[in-house]
């Protein structure tokens, strides 16, 4: 049995995670605490914000995401893919950055017009 | 320079933009919003994490994605902006002194204000922490916005103090972009800030979290070079003997945030020295009539959403003020009762309240198994069960104008108490 | 060549080379910080005192009394901040009020004017909010509060304005009598110049005896303060002390220039002539003693604390006088409280030892006083009005806590001794003065600065040299 504490809303509900019996997860107090416990002791994922360097645009930064959730253990490869990224202003919300991270298909997306 | 508006919007952050454009949707039809940076959205552009948005867009958003989404919509208003202009002094009778570099000096006349300033971090002076006076001691917002917005590192090996959201938030920011966070310092036996910053912040990267312990020196010529982190006992005094040397070159100070009130102050608007922000009634007006707040300003809020809705609140009620209409009636203080910190709105003028009243409290304490109850003298109005409550996650309840109907006394008390049988 | 090379830009030394520049000398001014007023002139009561302290007789009361009557008109030529607010020296009994006695006997002595003993409620009519057991005061009504580090610049600045030439960044490592002149070796750069003055503050005995027979030691004594915040500005209308002891003047309640409320200082010994950390037992002393005085001081609204050093020795009076086995060389040194307050009269007396020592001066036929620019917070309107149309930068708050202009920093780039350091800005303008300690303004005078001088923001220091701000870039590839 694992306490687990639910990171999808800001809640933040402390979940129990029996490995022993499929993964049960007890605790939730909506249905998606139920995938984010099972799945977080098994293939945990983030999802995780940076920036990259930006040419022309109000500041020098501008911020990214990545598109979905990645396997926590990419963390470092993915934040390594934005060293060598310059933009250029303008840049939309949602415009691509970097298309593949390490194959996972999800892409880093701007989140700021700039 | 003078100039008539009916709502003036001091400050286009999260809370100034939803403010502005609600007001603009309720029939104000000047409507100007004055904010001291370059760039409408305040402090979300620089949090460029997520967890944004899940109430009001039902979509997890990043800081900017969800300032964003306002500052779109205030484009599509005719909503006046002015940009990298200082509002210096608002006077009771409702005029805005500001200043820019076009227009220079402004006098400009409001048939209603919303007061939409933000806040402050606490600095090293105001807990003061001994020792050395270096470079390299930053309050964790300032550090962000070097980082995030310009691309600057500030330091390599990083303390935090405090684990509010900002100082958990930067752990992480710096980690990623490659320095090493020694450290998260708390001096209370729980964390302030959301669990789930806890986790994604801290348990991801592996960075301890020492609670029950403070800051006790910073050691540092010209730049930090080390700091003491001392175990405190139960009355946050610091134990001889329990101190730990830290090689860093970086503090980052997340120790509080103080609502940004001195053009309030200087109107004579009544301040709660609870929240540190204006009493406001329901619909967020201060004791000046015609003069709102909303946002951080009135009180330090951890979720943007509420922002947006106390907000909203608040830039209808000024278009109803500049166009004629004003709210009074017969007042409803509202009382932090038992475990309560404080309350927003203090006080209700209910006949018009709608539905519902919205109202926001913080407790004093890490709490489980409670039960909230809004009382009129000894008898019930509402209750609302909770599991966990914690003085980091500030509760929102809706208490219904029926209910307020039924009042009989001066007051309804909002009180926090076990639940039977718990 | 230089006539005169003064070693330490502080209030005594500026002071000095401002009176210097008054003449037709050629004035080598000598600082090993990258600014001036970077030593204990930064960290002090900021109090110019009566004159009833000091042992009659003295050097220290004489030069006491002639500065603090010297320091109002000054201040108003210079534009630096002055307030003369009066002081009272607190009694609680009547061993107190037999020490108030005996202060105002040495005052009367020194020649302080206007002195009077009150009684308990007269004490308390003029500071109703004082402790009500206090028993009697020593009100002075000439004492007066000043702006230390805004005097010290704007000296230094009128130096440079009439020709004396500012070595920052200049540690001096040796002094060399090489027959008429001395050669003087200071950081990168040799200066030869005829006579020397010694105003190096905490480390005059060290640079006094790289010319001369060591005679006096610097005993460094340090002085911690609160600041509070302004909203504590009018908690007390005068400086209010407590009677002294045998350490020295104690800890004292006082309004500040910028209508902040000084509280300190405690009188410790430092572990060396730069030690300025704040300590906890410092400023619990602190709190002892000045609530004893006004139990309405709030120090929950502390926006800073500081420390600074007296340069102490084992004689209880300044050493102004010239070498005894040095020629041409002229030391002022051990001036602890009351420096500051004698510092007007310190450089004009600096600069008849000199005459006597055979340095001709005859003034010039121009001299100009460097008045500090308006700030545009102290500006009228109609003030306000005409810069703005002079630059539109008076347009842009950059502090917003006190409402410190970009037209305000621009004026002090212009200045003869700009700043170069986020501090030195603070110092000039007041921008990160106020009560979020820089917090807003900070990364915006920051990035000024950056600009002005054209160099990255890395290069940019928070005050000293070596104190740098940022470490580097994000994403520049790998950041450790």
């Amino acid at each position: 049995m694992t306490n687990v504490i639910c990171i999808v809303c800001p809640k933040g509900c402390h979940l129990q995670v029996d490995e022993n019996n499929d993964y049960a997860v007890t605790g939730f107090g909506c249905a998606r605490g139920i995938d984010y416990g099972k799945k977080e002791l098994q293939n945990p994922t983030r999802v995780i914000t940076s920036t990259v360097r930006l040419e022309g645009g109000i500041h020098r930064r501008c911020p990214v995401k990545t598109a979905a959730d990645i396997p926590k253990g990419m963390i470092p490869d993915a934040m390594g893919l934005l060293n060598t990224v310059q933009l250029k202003s303008p840049v939309k919300v949602g415009d691509v950055v970097v298309p593949d991270i390490c194959g996972t298909g999800v892409p880093w997306v701007a989140t700021r017009n700039m | 320079m003078t100039k008539r508006y009916d709502v003036v919007v001091i400050g286009a952050g999260p809370a100034g933009l939803a403010a502005a454009c609600k007001a603009c949707e309720k029939g104000a039809r000047r409507v100007l919003v004055a904010e001291r940076d370059r760039e409408a959205g305040g402090i979300l552009n620089q949090c460029i994490h997520n967890g944004f948005g899940l109430h009001y867009f039902k979509e997890e958003l990043t800081g900017p994605e969800y300032a964003g989404r306002f500052v779109d919509l205030l484009g599509k208003t005719g909503v006046e902006l002015k940009l990298d202009t200082m509002v210096v002094d608002i006077t009771k009778d409702k005029t805005v002194h500001a200043i820019n570099t076009t227009d220079g000096y402004m006098e400009l006349k409001a048939g209603a204000i919303v007061l939409a300033m933000g806040c402050r971090e606490r600095t090293r002076g105001a807990i003061a922490i001994p020792g050395d006076r270096p470079a390299g001691i930053f309050t964790a917002g300032a550090a962000q916005r070097y980082v995030n917005m310009e691309g600057w590192m500030v330091g390599k090996r990083v303390v935090v103090l405090g684990s509010g959201d900002i100082g958990l938030i930067m752990a992480r920011r710096m980690t990623l972009e490659g320095a090493k966070v020694l450290a998260c310092v708390e001096l209370m036996p729980y964390s302030n800030g959301l669990t789930r910053n806890i986790v994604q912040c801290l348990q991801d990267y592996d960075i301890p979290l020492y609670l029950s312990h403070t800051i006790t020196n910073i050691i540092g010529k010209e730049r930090v070079a080390q700091v003491v982190v001392s175990k405190v006992d139960e009355n946050r005094r610091p134990i001889p003997g329990s101190e730990i040397l830290f090689d860093c070159d970086t503090v980052l100070l997340s120790v509080g945030l103080i609502p940004e009130n001195e053009l309030t102050r200087s109107a004579e608007i009544a301040i709660d020295p609870r929240t540190n922000g204006a009493i406001v009634f329901e619909n967020m007006e201060t004791s000046a009539p015609g003069i709102f707040g909303c946002g951080n300003v009135v009180h330090v809020h951890d979720l943007v959403d509420f922002v947006t809705g106390e907000s909203q609140r608040a830039g209808a009620a000024a278009a109803r003020h500049a166009l004629g209409q004003q709210d009074t009636g017969g007042v409803l203080e509202v009382e932090a009762g038992s475990c309560v910190t404080y309350t927003v709105p203090q006080r209700v003028r209910r006949d018009h309240v709608e539905k519902s009243m919205e109202l926001f409290f913080r407790v004093n304490n890490v709490y489980h198994n409670m039960e909230i109850k809004v009382m009129d003298g000894d008898s019930q109005l509402c209750r609302f069960k909770r599991e966990h409550m914690a003085p980091g996650e500030m509760e929102r309840i809706a208490v219904p104008r029926v209910l307020l109907d039924k009042v009989r006394g001066d007051r309804i008390t909002v009180t926090v108490v076990p639940q039977e049988g718990a | 060549m230089f006539d005169v090379a003064v070693i330490g830009c502080g209030v005594v030394g500026s002071g000095i080379a401002c009176e210097l520049s008054r003449f037709r000398l050629s004035v080598a001014m000598v600082e090993k910080e990258n600014d001036v007023a970077c030593g204990t002139t930064k960290a002090n009561s900021a109090i110019v005192h009566a004159g009833y302290d000091p042992e009659p007789g003295t050097k220290m009361a004489r030069l006491n009394v002639e500065g603090s009557r010297m320091m109002e008109d000054l201040c108003r030529r210079l534009n630096v901040r002055y307030k003369r607010i009066g002081s009272l020296v607190l009694a609680f009994r009547e061993s107190e009020m037999e020490c108030v006695r005996a202060l105002y006997g040495r005052g009367l002595q020194n020649g302080v004017e206007g002195l009077r003993i009150l009684a308990k409620e007269e004490t308390l009519k003029l500071e109703p909010g004082l402790n009500p057991e206090v028993a009697g005061a020593l009100y002075a009504p000439s004492a007066a509060i000043v702006d230390p580090w805004g005097l010290a610049i704007a000296l230094a600045q009128t130096a440079v304005l009439n020709g004396a030439k500012l070595y920052l960044n200049s540690p001096v490592e040796s002094i060399e009598e090489a027959g008429g002149f001395y050669r003087i070796r200071a950081g990168k750069n040799n200066i030869e110049a005829k006579y020397v003055v010694n105003a190096a503050g905490t480390h005059a005995d060290e640079i006094n005896n790289l010319a001369a027979k060591p005679f006096f030691k610097i005993l460094p004594v340090k002085g911690e303060y609160y600041l509070l915040d302004k909203n504590q500005g009018g908690v007390v209308s005068h400086t209010i002390f407590h009677t002294p002891t045998a350490a020295g003047k104690g800890v004292l309640i006082s309004p500040t220039v910028q209508g902040n409320l000084i509280v300190g200082p405690t009188a410790d010994p430092a572990s060396g002539p730069d030690d300025t950390a704040v300590t906890a037992e410092g400023l619990q002393k602190i709190a002892r003693e000045a609530l004893r005085c006004d139990a309405s001081v709030n120090l929950r609204e502390s926006i800073r604390n500081f420390a600074g050093v007296r340069a102490a020795t084992e004689r209880d009076d300044f050493i102004l006088e010239a070498s005894p086995d040095a020629p041409r060389f002229v030391n002022a040194a051990a001036i602890k409280s009351p420096g500051l307050s004698a510092s007007p009269a310190i450089a004009k007396e600096a600069r008849k030892i000199l005459e006597g020592i055979g340095l001709r001066c005859e003034e010039k036929e121009h001299f100009t006083e460097y008045r500090r620019p308006p700030l545009f917070k102290d500006m009228t309107d109609g003030e306000r009005r005409i810069a703005f149309g002079r630059d539109p930068l008076y347009g842009r708050v950059v502090c917003r806590c006190e409402t410190v202009t970009q037209g305000d920093i621009r004026a002090a780039l212009r200045g003869p001794i700009p700043p170069v350091s986020v501090d030195g800005v603070k110092r000039r303008c007041g921008a990160g003065m106020g009560r979020c300690q820089g917090g807003f303004c900070g990364p915006r005078v920051h990035e000024l600065l950056s600009r002005a001088y054209r160099v990255p923001m890395e290069r940019i220091m928070q005050d000293k040299t070596g104190s740098y701000i940022l470490t580097g870039e994000t994403k520049a590839g790998d950041a450790t």
